[in-house]
């Protein structure tokens, strides 16, 4: 069992090693200068200007839930589309009854405009 | 080597899951459950479960995580301060609750486990013979576990009216 | 866990190797694709392209990485440290995974694993992850609009994406790449199953920020979105990462649809397999870029409604006929 995924534990240490020596020579050879202007947010060379407190619309939330919601959907299809020859008519009946609810969702959250944007 | 591996896992999934309670930053508390999702799904390939393991990731370190981190970010949270009597008082009431959750999940999980794998039947050897942990996990779904499958679609559906109407909600 | 038995000793130090090489090759692969952009966008726009430095300016990339080497690493002043420093590594870590399971060739898996299409998905979601936590960390305005935007997209194309190659996956009743391939011998998916094919690459060129899906970092509107405020290497790593995933998702692609190390309808020609693997990976790095040039860069609100309202009932009715039509066959 181990010994499938140590050399992929070996391969994520080497990976994380070459980075390390990457960013660590970089920031050795790197010269480093700390100027006010340098460290400020870049904004095109102009004094940043107010805040980050951007709001955003809440349809971003809304788009995010509903994403893990079919997220959560296709994770059941995964085990359906391996064994699907073996279930037969009933197999594809099963799938069918509960695609058509995620359906009635989507359809749903057309009615309600929660897919609209602007 | 399977059982350092265990003890690693498990100490990085315990410790980030207390470093997501004591953290005082809410981005970098949510970073901390990441850490502790994906060693769970380190703990469930050394368990062979492949699959759940890669769903684990999948769904919570990325889906689930990301829309948590997402909203953080965008509510822009801010550390929260230094609260020691309400904390106290939080610590009062966790602890029972703690025990009183762990104790339910224990006699749940106990129970089905009587119930649903007379021991052995289900073992490794079985999930090789149906040809890997997929295939496996795919006829027991959606045969034996026929009807809490389709109740998910609608338990999905249920959700899927709720992020409306809580989204509604705040529109006014 | 058959290979875990068949695993022994002597064969570690070939997969260690192996590992090694494949880590070479893959970012040799990325500084060749950064140079191949730059030939295809002077060509397409009637200029040459890089031409001082190697043949044609081949070497042209190497250079230019080894200058961001010696660049200086800003950390602006309110950045938050740790987390800045850490979103480019968790941006690099996940994109050399795939390349345990991807299928070079019928001897060229380094693991073909039973969930090996799985792990490629279930990695892919830690860039918009490392994206995020590096937009926010960089306490920047167009950084943060820019990872947000990249979240948005990469959600609402990742569910079309999961359902076109589900109807593949039904189609050979596996995740693993060997098997995937395999049932490609006589003819090729991109015949059996068009339509999934396109929404797969619609897709993928969304996933990796590509053009004309390249809102996160539409550089007329955010300066350079999530990876405004990195310099040096820093951005040296989103950079190579980024080209490596267009690697990957052309290398699925191939895999999927374009039968892998398989020559069209049977006929090798006498040509290996890994030299088809790599030609039609490659040419469809080439199609991704000729994109670039060639549409016009959507608006945020056609890009969700596109995926939403065109892309997710397509490729689900898609599943559900070819689910139809394998029981009638």
């Amino acid at each position: 069992m181990t010994a499938v995924y140590i050399p992929a534990l070996i391969y994520l240490a080497v990976t994380m090693g070459v980075m390390a020596v990457i960013l660590f020579l970089s920031a050795r050879i790197g010269r480093r200068r700390v100027t006010r202007e340098k460290m400020l947010p870049y904004e095109c060379g102009m004094d940043p200007l107010g805040t980050l407190e951007i709001h955003f619309p809440i349809k971003f939330y809304v788009v995010a839930m509903i994403f893990i919601i079919f997220d959560i959907e296709t994770v059941f299809l995964y085990p359906w589309a391996v064994v699907f020859r073996d279930l037969g008519w009933f197999g594809f009946v099963e799938m069918l009854l509960f695609t058509a609810v995620i359906l009635i969702g989507l359809v749903y959250l057309f009615r309600k405009g929660a897919l609209e944007w602007e | 080597m399977e059982l350092f591996l265990f003890v690693t896992f498990s100490a990085l999934t315990v410790g980030s899951a207390a470093a997501v309670v004591w953290h005082p930053h809410p981005v970098k508390s949510a970073l901390f459950l990441i850490l502790s999702f994906f060693s769970m799904g380190g703990l469930y390939l050394l368990l062979q479960a492949e699959f759940i393991a890669l769903m684990q990731v999948l769904v919570y370190a990325g889906a689930v995580m990301v829309l948590f981190l997402f909203v953080i970010m965008l509510l822009n949270l801010k550390p929260r301060g230094e609260d020691r009597a309400a904390f106290k008082v939080r610590v009062r009431w966790a602890v029972p609750l703690v025990l009183f959750f762990v104790g339910g999940v224990l006699t749940a999980v106990t129970g089905a486990l009587a119930r649903l794998a007379p021991a052995g039947s289900h073992g490794p050897d079985w999930v090789a013979a149906q040809g890997g942990n997929i295939r496996a996990l795919g006829r027991l779904l959606f045969t034996r576990g026929l009807l809490p499958f389709e109740v998910t679609s609608v338990l999905l559906l249920v959700a899927v009216v709720g992020v409306m109407v809580l989204a509604k909600k705040e529109r006014r | 866990m058959t290979e875990a038995v068949t695993n022994t000793g002597g064969d570690w130090l070939r997969l260690i190797v192996g590992l090694i090489l494949v880590l070479i090759f893959s970012q040799l692969n990325a500084l060749f694709l950064v140079w191949l952009e730059r030939k295809v966008a002077g060509h397409i726009q009637l200029r040459y392209g890089p031409m001082e430095v190697g043949p044609h300016g081949l070497l042209q990339t190497i250079v230019d990485g080894i200058k961001l080497v010696g660049k200086e690493l800003i950390t602006p002043f309110k950045a938050d440290k740790k987390l800045f420093v850490i979103a480019p590594v968790l941006v690099f870590m996940p994109v050399l995974v795939p390349f345990l399971v991807l299928p070079f060739g019928p001897e060229l898996i380094i693991r073909d694993m039973n969930v090996g299409l799985l792990l490629i998905f279930a990695f892919s979601t830690f860039s918009v992850l490392a994206i995020l936590v590096g937009g926010w960390a960089s306490n920047n305005k167009y950084a943060l609009l820019g990872a947000i935007r990249s979240v948005a997209q990469n959600v609402a194309y990742e569910i079309p994406l999961l359902l076109s190659v589900m109807s593949v996956v039904l189609m050979v009743h596996s995740f693993k790449f060997s098997e995937l391939v395999m049932a490609q011998q006589r003819i090729w998916f991109i015949f059996l199953q068009p339509v999934a094919a396109i929404i797969y690459f619609i897709c993928a060129t969304a996933e990796t920020n590509r053009a004309p899906f390249d809102i996160p970092e539409a550089e007329s509107e955010l300066v350079a979105g999530f990876h405004t405020e990195y310099s040096g290497m820093r951005f040296g790593l989103f950079f190579l990462a980024e080209y490596t995933n267009m690697f990957i998702v052309c290398a699925v692609a191939t895999s999927l649809f374009l039968g892998g190390w398989h020559g069209p309808f049977g006929f090798s020609l006498g040509i290996p397999g890994v030299v088809w693997f790599l030609a039609k990976t490659y040419f469809l790095l080439f199609v991704l870029m000729w994109f670039r040039w060639t549409f016009p860069r959507v608006r945020f609100d056609q890009l969700m409604n596109f995926s939403w309202k065109v892309l997710i009932p397509l490729s689900m009715l898609n599943l559900l006929v070819t689910a139809l039509v394998l029981k009638f066959v």
